[in-house]
């Protein structure tokens, strides 16, 4: 175990002091500080207002950016250290495979997740100093789904960064399951929806297999209950399961998710050649 | 110390090593030689249990290199070609070989003094923000302070300059008993005075292998 939380600790220093991190870190607690100058507490939008509609801004954005920030600097942990030899010389020394590849993906679920939950936690902090009414329900449900949402792209990129060669190779294929997951998919089911071709049920069976779609009506079920500003999807959903079941539908299947990738990405690193 | 039996490694129709079979026991200082592509440095990563073989097997100790890759790195140094350039600090990169492989930090310092690599002005800069030559002694260092019974360097004195050269075969000297030394190079005679035994392949095969 002390190899595993070797490489986990070196991994996280390592990110900590790369200047994607402070850009990813400025990005996020950016965020915060621009809806606070911006004002975004005082407005109210269909029914939000307060902390709730600062963090349901929050979450819109981060269900966005979050994904190709971890795609774009996870994918290239494994793939980048094999092109540069790194690989070669790290692995001389008696670390198993499995300490390797695990406490890689522990450092960077550290490095990639405290920065988005610490935006969260500085805007109740200062919400708090403000005076205004802290939504905790709200604030544990994003925090779970940040989590879940966090565990699926990271296994997702150390499952390319285990097969790829080239680090090029694998942000092409990184941007591409990002703009495959985050529009694609909805205008390709639009499409076949409009055509009839399908019965909706199918449709929307397909829509909420993708975790950025169920991070996305997650992410509302708790302001909205009845999930009317999601449009037709609510009416299915809520004909299907009660919301408790769906949150936590939208918590275990992202995460489960992210460890079956991660799972087979180490399957792979450990059958083929290492470098 | 080192047996390998009819290995064979193919990248996709290249074949790189064509059923090579050799051994190599304690108290020898090899040089492997050949030239590009004549498959020596697969050889190496073979040994090091990098490559998953096409064929035949490489045997450490009795210990299959893939399989059994703690236990067998736990006796094997390795000095690659060029460094590669790793992010991490000269403590940090300490602190990863002592806990990993036991081995001590002092001694490390030991060597890269002798090396004329002074660590302590250094020890928060990161590794691949030396010039050449130190990130070279630097893995030398670590090398020696390893203790392993299989020494493997595959062109280690690239980068270094004739003193640091002197140093570096100084302290092989010093340590090359009862140990297998195995030296990818492409100048026999930088390195003739240590080994007593050469290898020379080409196209994937051992085309000669004498005693010296």
């Amino acid at each position: 175990m002390k190899n595993l939380y070797l490489i986990a600790y070196l991994d996280l220093k390592e990110s900590i002091r790369a200047r994607w991190f402070l850009v990813y870190s400025l990005v996020f607690g950016g965020l915060i500080a621009l809806f606070f100058i911006a004002g975004v507490t005082e407005s109210q939008v269909m029914g939000f207002s307060g902390l709730s509609r600062l963090l349901l801004m929050y979450i819109q954005i981060t269900i966005v950016i979050l994904p190709i920030f971890i795609l774009i600097t996870t994918v290239r942990s494994i793939s980048g250290d094999r092109d540069n030899h790194i690989l070669e010389y790290m692995l001389s020394f008696p670390i198993s495979l499995r300490q390797y590849y695990w406490g890689k993906i522990i450092g960077r679920f550290i490095t990639v997740y405290l920065p988005v939950f610490f935006a969260m936690v500085i805007a109740v902090a200062y919400g708090a100093i403000k005076g205004a009414a802290i939504p905790w329900s709200i604030f544990f449900l994003y925090t779970g789904l940040l989590f879940a949402l966090s565990s699926a792209f990271l296994g997702i990129a150390f499952f390319i960064s285990s097969f790829v060669k080239s680090s090029e190779v694998a942000l092409g294929i990184a941007f591409f399951i990002w703009i495959f997951l985050l529009a694609f998919i909805d205008i390709a089911l639009i499409s076949l929806m409009m055509q009839q071709r399908f019965n909706a049920q199918l449709v929307l069976f397909l829509a909420m297999i993708n975790p950025m779609e169920i991070f996305r009506v997650a992410a509302i079920s708790l302001f909205d209950p009845e999930l009317t500003v999601m449009g037709p999807v609510a009416f299915y959903i809520l004909d299907s399961m009660s919301q408790g079941i769906f949150v936590l539908l939208s918590v275990v299947y992202p995460f489960s998710i992210g460890l079956i990738f991660a799972f087979l990405g180490f399957k792979i690193f450990e059958k083929k050649d290492l470098v | 110390m080192i047996k390998v039996s009819q290995l064979t490694k193919k990248f996709g129709s290249h074949l790189s090593l064509d059923s090579v079979s050799c051994e190599f026991n304690k108290n020898e200082s090899i040089a492997l030689m050949g030239a590009n592509g004549a498959g020596k440095t697969t050889l190496i990563r073979s040994i090091l249990g990098y490559y998953h073989p096409d064929g035949g097997e490489v045997l450490i100790n009795g210990l299959n290199p893939i399989k059994e890759r703690v236990k067998v790195l736990k006796n094997i140094s390795f000095v690659p070609q060029l460094p590669p350039p790793i992010k991490l600090s000269l403590d940090e990169l300490m602190h990863y070989v002592s806990t990993s492989a036991d081995v001590d930090k002092e001694l490390i310092l030991h060597y890269a003094n002798e090396m004329k690599l002074d660590i302590a002005s250094n020890l928060n800069k990161s590794f691949f923000k030396l010039s050449g030559g130190m990130k070279q002694k630097m893995l030398i260092a670590i090398s020696l302070a390893k203790k392993s019974d299989i020494i493997i360097y595959d062109e280690p004195t690239a980068n270094l300059d004739p003193q640091a050269r002197d140093d570096f075969y100084r302290l092989l000297k010093q340590n090359e008993d009862e140990k297998l030394l195995l030296f990818v190079t492409h100048r026999l005679e930088e390195v003739k005075e240590l080994v007593n035994r050469q290898i020379y392949m080409d196209l994937g095969k051992v085309v000669s292998d004498e005693k010296i």
